[in-house]
């Protein structure tokens, strides 16, 4: 072979071509393997909107068992008339009380974060790290806070919110707990996963 | 040639046969009998040789779990308590891999103390030192992905809390969690595919990364307690003159290293494979359940300095949430050993030359991260978050501080010889 055909400039660009070639190459080999992990037609299909049943539940209460919805429980709370005062009236504790970071539809973005002002909605999955915060309902000296006015504590990392999933601030739960699309069929009947404004139309 | 060869022995004849097709007799001289060690190890050196033997221990009663486990959300837990209760001795084998994952962390924390202390992360060692933080890493998530397996209900939050970590990333933090597990929750899902990595991806990785280690400790050769280089003193046979064979003189003190540390092993094996609440946690005798969380979420125990570094971060900063500071601070707080090589300034490597400086630091990063480990453990509280970032704090001055006080302290003359040893 003629030395002068493959000078060393030559040969390196043929070396960056085939690297640069061969990278693309695996990049595309690894596209299955990284969307196999997506979730799958099954995991989509168990994802589907459930129906709730809220006949039997009390002011004051939460529903027991707590349902089901994308494997995450859902908390259906009933405030009593005092706590929706509470709720409504300015709380400088909040570190997000108009909800402007928080994820909730347009519907629940009002100071009872619901629909209906006495029922709330929400996940129960703390916004810091996915536990599922308890429900200490009434406004009494609790351990964890001397002056609680009810709402819901998590156990993991003390993240304390009111009734309407308001996360208080400096604590490490960055934003109120999620408020999922919902909607009423009636006056005890309610779907979780389904949006309302569509269903509306 | 040949007419000498038949007047030897069969042994000496089948090496001579080996070695013309493969280099045994040159690879064990070189990694063993003419592997010249320093003769002033101390106890500190045999953290390496038993991190090895628990690496042979989960190999083989992993090996030996699979063959009764089921990787599903229905089948996972029954099949633990089937391999516990119904297998001949399954119980043997199930502990002897839990206890091995507690112990595995136990020598590697004390074997990469004895890193910081004699400066084993020095030039020519830097890549040693790499090599080692990469199966230190890889070693955290074999144990994190093999928590979730048995699907009790502190496996299912532990890694709930973990994978939600991710989640903390901004922008696509969201849709990264979810590719993770593969699902909106934690679900069987997510086990088959940390089943996959924890049985076949990462031992593969971890051998492969071992192999290495220590391929490139024999290449530059060992350190030791004086930080002295002994290679720069050699006899006329280029031997060094405070080497040593590594066999038989190491192998011997590596053996009774071992029995030690087995007697040790079987003891907490047969009479404490919980340890309290340590090893295994109690809610993991309790299946998962998605919907209730256990009163108080923390890891096992290698895990948490790391955590109560996560969950002392209680402050937005930047714009950005105190969950992505957090994540961000654990994830540093792993990761900065690696810069060690770079960090360390002082003209001496051993801590038995360094200042007083250095040497008040290195107990002020132990006690920081016992400490942080007990903090970790205990549920979050005022005093807790408080200590625990002073505590972070602590931690973090050792490393980014290093590169002034190792060059601002006095140090001690190091000798030309080693001390102490043979």
């Amino acid at each position: 072979m003629d030395e002068t055909n493959s000078s060393p400039v030559t040969r390196r660009y043929l070396l960056i071509a085939t690297s640069a070639v061969t990278t693309v190459g695996a990049a595309g080999a690894a596209v299955p393997f990284a969307r196999s992990w997506s979730p799958s037609e099954k995991a989509k299909a168990l994802g589907a909107p459930i129906e709730v049943d809220i006949k039997k539940l009390k002011p004051g209460e939460i529903l027991k068992p707590a349902p089901e919805w994308r494997g995450r429980g859902i908390v259906v709370v009933y405030r009593t008339p005092e706590a929706i005062a509470r709720l409504e009236a300015e709380n400088r504790r909040l570190a997000d009380p108009m909800s402007k970071r928080s994820v909730q539809p347009n519907y629940a973005k009002n100071s009872t974060r619901s629909i209906r002002p006495e029922i709330g909605v929400y996940l129960s999955q703390c916004t810091h790290l996915g536990c599922v915060p308890k429900y200490y309902g009434e406004a009494k000296p609790e351990q964890f806070d001397t002056s609680w006015k009810g709402g819901f504590f998590c156990p993991c990392h003390g993240s304390k919110f009111d009734l309407a999933g308001r996360v208080e601030k400096n604590l490490p739960a960055p934003t109120n707990l999620e408020v999922p699309v919902h909607q009423y069929e009636n006056d005890t009947i309610l779907h979780v996963g389904i949006d309302t404004e569509k269903f509306d139309e | 040639m040949s007419e000498s060869l038949e007047n030897r022995g069969f042994i000496a004849r089948s090496m001579t046969w080996i070695n013309e097709r493969f280099p045994w007799t040159p690879t064990m001289e070189k990694h063993a009998s003419k592997y010249y060690a320093p003769k002033n190890f101390n106890v500190w050196y045999v953290f390496g040789v038993l991190a090895f033997v628990v690496l042979i221990i989960q190999l083989v009663t992993g090996l030996f779990l699979t063959m009764n486990y089921v990787p599903t959300a229905e089948g996972a837990f029954g099949s633990i308590e089937y391999a516990m209760h119904e297998v001949d001795l399954g119980w043997l084998i199930r502990y002897a891999h839990s206890t091995g994952a507690s112990a595995f962390f136990v020598v590697i924390y004390l074997h990469m103390f004895r890193g910081f202390a004699y400066g084993s992360y020095r030039k020519p060692r830097e890549l040693i030192w790499l090599i080692g933080m990469g199966i230190y890493l890889v070693l955290m998530a074999e144990g994190f992905f093999g928590y979730l397996l048995p699907w009790g209900n502190m496996s299912y939050w532990g890694a709930q809390v973990i994978v939600s970590l991710v989640g903390a990333v901004p922008i696509v933090g969201a849709d990264l969690a979810e590719w993770v597990r593969g699902d909106f929750v934690l679900s069987g899902i997510t086990l088959n595919r940390f089943f996959a990595l924890h049985v076949f991806a990462l031992p593969g990785v971890l051998v492969v990364l071992v192999f290495v280690h220590m391929v490139a400790l024999h290449h530059v050769g060992s350190n030791n307690p004086d930080g002295i280089e002994i290679k720069e003193k050699k006899d006329e046979k280029g031997v060094p003159l405070d080497g040593i064979p590594f066999h038989p003189y190491y192998t011997v003190h590596d053996f009774f290293a071992v029995m030690v540390f087995l007697i040790l092993f079987c003891a907490v094996m047969f009479f404490a494979p919980e340890m309290f609440g340590y090893f295994i946690e109690k809610p993991n005798f309790e299946i998962a359940n998605p919907i209730a969380t256990p009163d108080h979420i923390a890891p096992v125990w290698y895990y948490t300095p790391f955590y109560a570094m996560l969950r002392a971060v209680t402050f937005p900063l930047f714009g950005l949430d105190a969950k992505f500071w957090g994540l961000v601070v654990m994830a540093g707080a792993i990761l900065i050993p690696v810069a060690l090589p770079w960090l360390d300034k002082s003209p001496v490597k051993s801590i038995r030359y360094k200042g007083r400086i250095s040497k008040f630091m290195l107990g002020m990063l132990v006690i920081s991260f016992i400490v942080l480990g007990y903090l970790g453990t205990i549920p979050p509280s005022g005093f807790g978050t408080a200590t625990a970032q002073i505590a972070t704090l602590v931690y973090f001055s050792y490393f980014l501080l290093m590169p002034w006080y190792t060059q601002r302290e006095k140090t001690k003359p190091v000798p030309e010889r080693v001390t102490g040893g043979h």
